[in-house]
């Protein structure tokens, strides 16, 4: 067989490939659409990811509950609860990890690279489709709590900013799991990588406890931490007392988290699996 | 312009040579087959020139597009097959078209056309609704390469298309890689094993640790290890001198009674066939009875070893 010259009438206009907001947000929409189709065909693993924080909201409330006791709350729930949320949608962010150590091993962000497609829409469509699973989480996880007495304290703007402030946080971490998920790679590492640190962060904060019942060097570390700043906006929102500064703080966290690790991310994508 | 210009290219992982000044030109419309044992630096140099790593030295050119300066533009040319089959294993074959498809912004009626020419051209028509999870190997492998082919690229790279497949699939896999070189696409495909190299490319490239060790189309590499040997067995060994005589004219060396023999000798001929009638009529002519005539072809196996002294399969030295 001999070398052919006919040209190949390529689908696509190589002088012109996409680029500009436009189809950087159409791509970053597809692939946040392929994960989402992906969710309802994999049950199990929904079912097993809100066990979790619906065992965490009974276990709590049901152990502790009659033991520990917080200045100015009459229940421990309307106190724990809101720490349960902040760490379930922060332990949440840990399937981007996850999802892109598996992407990244199959070979599928491979393929997405070598297609003329924005580098960035990859990463944005994960995160914002771990946002969509980490709400439907968090909503069943609302409802259980309900079940167990816990009651918003203030209005339901309140309770809805409360939500909210959780997601935006829930989806900043959900940046530096990407950044840890192309950083490791395999898949069994990331689920370890991805979790590991957030008990520290989760449980020397005030999420359970009053921080003013631990250690010196602990508390120092636990008033600091944006876990303790975000959960102390989120119950006092959800409780109808004023978060003061600590809202704003905790969004400024946020958006801080969300704006440096997206570059990082975005930018160990574009080089990324040397 | 060729398909794909690539020169000294060099990319290291720590300690790692894997590219060691690599050169590798690929005329448009042909298939191109880099054959190299394991490491030898064959996922690498589809890397680089895929866009998906960058090299530490070295050039490389897909369809004139640098593929350093320019990735997003190569990307509008070229399909890639990993060696691993990336496909989304929870979406169904037509879903997983579709998706690449959106990826290139086609127009909704289009997106739906072209999977569904695809999965028709790929045999896949029956499996189009099923999750790609429950797929064999060959039909995965043949989704995969269906999904680099949405946007018709003029330049296919497949990294080991057929590893892993059974013998039918592999077969089967062939013919699509034949079909698309008939139809003008440039093909680069990366294999371990030669046969297949032998079967598909019209040129072959050999590397071995980063580098290319040989060049040409199966018939030259074969030629460069002195090429076919033919080897004739006479009945009456008086007949032994006359037999050499008359084979001497299509032989490309000396004629030479094998070792021990007296009636059985060997000689290297130019490859490519033809010459077994020859060797026949000429010895009939001569009045040589001839008892049996059979011709050598080296394989690939034997060019590798002759090239770097080791097998394309094990890594183990063979001699010097
Ligand atoms: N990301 C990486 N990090 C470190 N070393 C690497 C990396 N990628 C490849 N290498 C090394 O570079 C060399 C060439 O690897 P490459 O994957 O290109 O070989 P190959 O010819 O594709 O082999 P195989 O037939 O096994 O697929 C090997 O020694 C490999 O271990
Ligand atoms: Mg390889």
């Amino acid at each position: 067989m001999t070398a052919t010259e006919t040209p190949i009438d390529t689908l696509i206009d190589v002088d012109a490939p996409p680029s500009g907001i436009g189809p950087a947000l159409a791509d970053a929409w597809t692939e946040a659409r392929r994960h989402l189709m992906v969710i309802p065909r994999n049950p199990e693993l929904l079912v097993f990811s809100t066990i979790q924080p619906v065992m965490f909201v009974l276990l709590f409330n049901y152990v502790f509950g009659g033991s520990i006791q917080i200045p100015g709350f009459d229940s421990y729930e309307q106190y724990l609860m809101p720490g349960i949320f902040a760490q379930t949608v922060v332990f949440g962010s840990s399937f981007t990890a996850v999802g892109i150590a598996e992407d990244l091993s199959r070979g599928l962000i491979d393929r997405l690279r070598s297609l003329p497609i924005a580098q960035s829409s990859v990463l944005v469509g994960r995160t914002l489709s771990d946002l969509v699973r980490n709400a439907f989480t968090f909503v069943v996880m609302l409802a259980v709590a309900f079940l167990v007495g816990f009651r918003f304290g203030g209005s339901l703007l309140g309770a809805l900013g409360a939500t909210a402030l959780l997601l935006f946080f829930s989806y900043s971490f959900s940046w530096i799991q990407a950044f840890i998920g192309l950083s490791i790679g395999s898949v069994e590492a990331a689920q370890s990588a991805g979790f590991i640190w957030m008990f520290p962060l989760t449980f020397v904060s005030s999420a359970f406890i009053s921080t003013d019942t631990l250690p010196g060097w602990l508390q120092a570390f636990a008033d600091v931490n944006p876990f303790t700043v975000l959960t102390n906006a989120a119950r006092a929102l959800y409780n109808g007392n004023d978060p003061g500064n600590e809202l704003w703080l905790a969004i400024a966290w946020a958006t801080g988290i969300t704006v440096v690790f997206s570059t990082l991310a975005i930018r160990k994508f574009a080089r990324a699996t040397g | 312009m060729h398909a794909i210009e690539a020169h000294g290219l060099t990319k290291t992982f720590g300690e790692t040579r894997a590219l060691d000044g690599l050169d590798l030109v690929v005329p448009r419309g042909s298939i191109v087959g880099v054959l190299g044992p394991n490491g030898a630096g064959k996922t690498t140099a589809v890397r680089v020139l895929t866009t998906l790593l960058r090299p530490d030295g070295g050039t490389a050119h897909v369809d004139g597009i640098d593929v350093v300066a320019d990735p997003r533009r190569v990307r509008t040319r070229i399909g890639l097959t990993g060696q691993y089959a990336a496909v989304e294993e929870r979406l169904t074959g037509r879903e997983n078209l579709e998706l690449v498809a959106r990826y290139f912004h086609l127009p909704p009626d289009r997106i739906r056309g072209r999977a569904a020419e695809l999965l028709e051209r790929f045999d896949l028509v029956e499996a189009a609704d099923r999750q790609a999870n429950g797929y064999s190997g060959g039909m995965r492998r043949r989704l995969d390469i269906a999904m680099s082919l949405i946007a018709k690229p003029s330049v296919l790279f497949l990294d080991e298309p057929t590893t892993g497949l059974d013998p039918r699939s592999r077969l089967g896999m062939w013919d699509v890689i034949e079909e698309l070189g008939n139809e003008g696409t440039t093909v680069l495909l990366t294999t371990q094993y030669l046969e297949e190299a032998d079967a598909l490319a019209d040129s072959i490239t050999v590397i071995d640790r980063g580098t290319k060790i040989a060049e040409g189309t199966a018939d030259e590499l074969k030629d460069q290890i002195g090429g076919d040997r033919i080897r004739v067995s006479i009945a009456d060994p008086a007949n032994a001198e006359r037999a050499k005589a008359a084979l001497a004219p299509l032989a490309t060396g000396p004629v030479e009674l094998d070792a021990g023999s007296t009636t059985t000798m060997s000689a290297p001929i130019r490859a490519g066939g033809g010459v077994v009638p020859q060797a026949i009529r000429a010895l009939d002519d001569a009045g040589a009875d001839v008892l049996d005539v059979e011709v050598r072809r080296p394989t690939l196996d034997d060019v590798f070893l002759t090239l770097t002294g080791r097998r394309a399969d094990t890594d183990t030295e063979v001699g010097a």
